[in-house]
């Protein structure tokens, strides 16, 4: 069984489909990385799958469970889903560390130094042990990226999902952001990215998707699709970008 | 070695306060000839600007003056919380807890609504007028009652802006990491809307700190009302003048302190 699926996924923003039938399967390990214009409902989708925007139609099911279904509480399924957005989004009236220990504090209700040593090797691993105490204005955007990773990391998710979390950032800081992506592919973690880094979806990516106006055009291994697009659209999109 | 824009600069901000410097002089002179050379001048300076008097006189009006910041200050704490209470009130979205809801927007618009010296009036005679026993009839309590309902009002409607103004994606990312609403707005939503508009509040706190004066209507001998004692009693009145100036000490430094508040952040927000 996979260990998150989307069958229809039906999304519209006043009358426009923004997602408009969405079907697409994310084995566990597995990095699906998101290709497409802007516009085409990448950051939609991803706000979707751990329920930050409610699903007009259509399914996703998590564990083989649906969780788009309207009644759901969808807090237990936040916490296995985490997501990192490309603005970073750190609360600015808390340091790092804080930033990190709100929500295993609040939400599962353990005891700040219990989660502590666990909180501060994850900042080791990301080389921001030393940036613990600082307030996000007082990181760079490199910095406030990996924190806003490591915020989610601290709820143990099941599957993360990045919406372009490199594109707000300056080129010579993106690659410290992507090594943070390559270990955690390394780890197996399941991931789904929204990505403008078509270098690095085929580096590391088992599969890509093209998604254009709410469509899932074409899914392939990023082999296939990058070197023979099926899809015309596919095509011009990648004749464009690359 | 200074460029040239740096001498060009120079030379032009010299040319500036030079002036202003002259405007500004020029100005003063006319008032200090022109007002004593005005026909009513002896007899304005006599009954506003008596220096006896107002020697005489300055000491009590600063000591009625500590029961105004005595009013202000068990008020502003009461407003505080009723404020806050207030805003979160009138956004409250449980169906539950539409009447709470409807009574917060309520009461907002019926203190906003209205004059503050009608509240006063109306609270602070009316509800002694019940015939309550001691201290319960006491202009104090009432009259500082008045002040907190009008005051809350503002207030909350100040920090429901601050929470409004809170960018939508701090809320998602605070949800997305499974956090409730409740404690989204408890420890993301509110800590940083609060901080947003302290400037706005310090101004509404600034008003009320004059608004204190307003009490002497229905009783409290403070400076106003003291000041009024004063007048009476030697038919002048420069005591007046000396209770303005014992406003004005305690108003300007905290309205410049307000504006810089407001501009360190208007700055930091860039
Ligand atoms: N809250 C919203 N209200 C109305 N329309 C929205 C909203 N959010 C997104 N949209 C619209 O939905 C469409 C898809 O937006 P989305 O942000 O998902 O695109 P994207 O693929 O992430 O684009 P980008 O590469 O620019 O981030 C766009 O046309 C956008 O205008
Ligand atoms: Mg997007």
């Amino acid at each position: 069984m996979s260990l998150l699926e989307t069958r229809g996924l039906v999304k519209s923003y006043g009358g426009t489909r923004v997602l408009d039938g969405i079907d697409l399967t994310i084995q566990a390990g597995e990095m699906v990385c998101l290709i497409g214009a802007s516009g085409s409902g990448k950051s939609t989708f991803l706000k979707c799958l751990n329920l930050l925007e409610p699903v007009d139609d259509g399914q996703i099911l998590l564990d083989g469970v649906d969780i788009a279904e309207p009644d759901l509480d969808p807090r237990p399924v936040r916490q296995r889903i985490g997501i990192v957005f490309q603005s970073f989004n750190l609360f600015p009236h808390m340091t790092a560390l804080e930033n990190v220990l709100l929500a295993p504090c609040r939400v599962h209700g353990r005891r700040r130094q219990d989660v502590s040593p666990e909180v501060e090797r994850l900042f080791t691993r990301f080389g921001l042990e030393d940036r613990m105490g600082h307030y996000p204005d007082q990181l760079s955007g490199g910095q406030q990226q990996r924190v806003a990773i490591v915020r989610a990391l601290a709820m143990k998710p099941d599957v993360m999902l990045f919406d372009e979390i490199t594109s707000a950032l300056d080129p010579e800081l993106v690659g410290d952001v992507l090594d943070v992506l390559r270990t955690l592919r390394a780890e197996g973690m399941t991931m789904v990215l929204a990505t403008h880094e078509m270098g690095f979806a085929r580096e590391l990516a088992d599969t890509v998707c093209f998604l254009d106006n709410g469509r899932m055009l074409e899914t392939a291994p990023p082999a296939e699709i990058f070197t023979n697009p099926q899809n015309d659209r596919t095509r011009a999109f990648l004749a464009r970008v690359l | 070695m200074p460029t040239r824009r740096e001498i060009f600069e120079r030379r032009q901000r010299r040319r500036a306060n030079l002036i202003a410097a002259l405007s500004t002089g020029a100005v003063l002179l006319a008032v200090c000839v022109l007002v004593p050379l005005s026909p009513g001048w002896e007899s304005v300076q006599r009954a506003f600007f008596n220096g006896a008097i107002f020697a005489r006189t300055f000491p009590g009006l600063l000591e009625a003056f500590l029961l105004d910041v005595a009013i202000f200050a068990w008020c502003a704490p009461l407003i505080a919380i009723l404020a806050l209470a207030l805003a979160i009130a009138r956004d409250l979205r449980a169906p539950a807890l539409t009447p709470v809801r409807l009574a917060a927007t309520a009461f907002i618009d019926i203190f906003r609504g209205l004059p503050v010296i009608l509240v006063i009036y109306l609270v602070g005679f009316g509800i002694p007028g019940l015939g309550l026993p001691r201290p319960w009839n006491s202009p104090y309590l009432w009259g500082s009652l008045s002040l907190i309902l009008v005051y809350a009002a503002y207030t909350a409607e100040v920090i429901r802006s601050g929470i409004s103004s809170i960018h939508d994606s701090q809320r998602a990312a605070a949800l997305s990491l499974g956090l409730t609403e409740t404690d989204t707005m408890r420890y993301v939503v509110l800590p940083q809307a609060i901080r947003r508009v302290i400037p706005a509040n310090m101004n509404l706190f600034i008003a009320l700190q004059k608004d204190v004066a307003l009490l002497s209507f229905i009783g409290p001998v403070e400076i106003f009302r003291q000041a009024g004692v004063y007048k009476s009693l030697l038919a002048n009145f420069t005591p007046y003048v000396g209770a303005a100036l014992i406003f004005l000490a305690v108003t300007i430094p905290a309205t410049r302190y307000a504006d810089h508040l407001m501009n360190k952040q208007r700055r930091q927000q860039q």
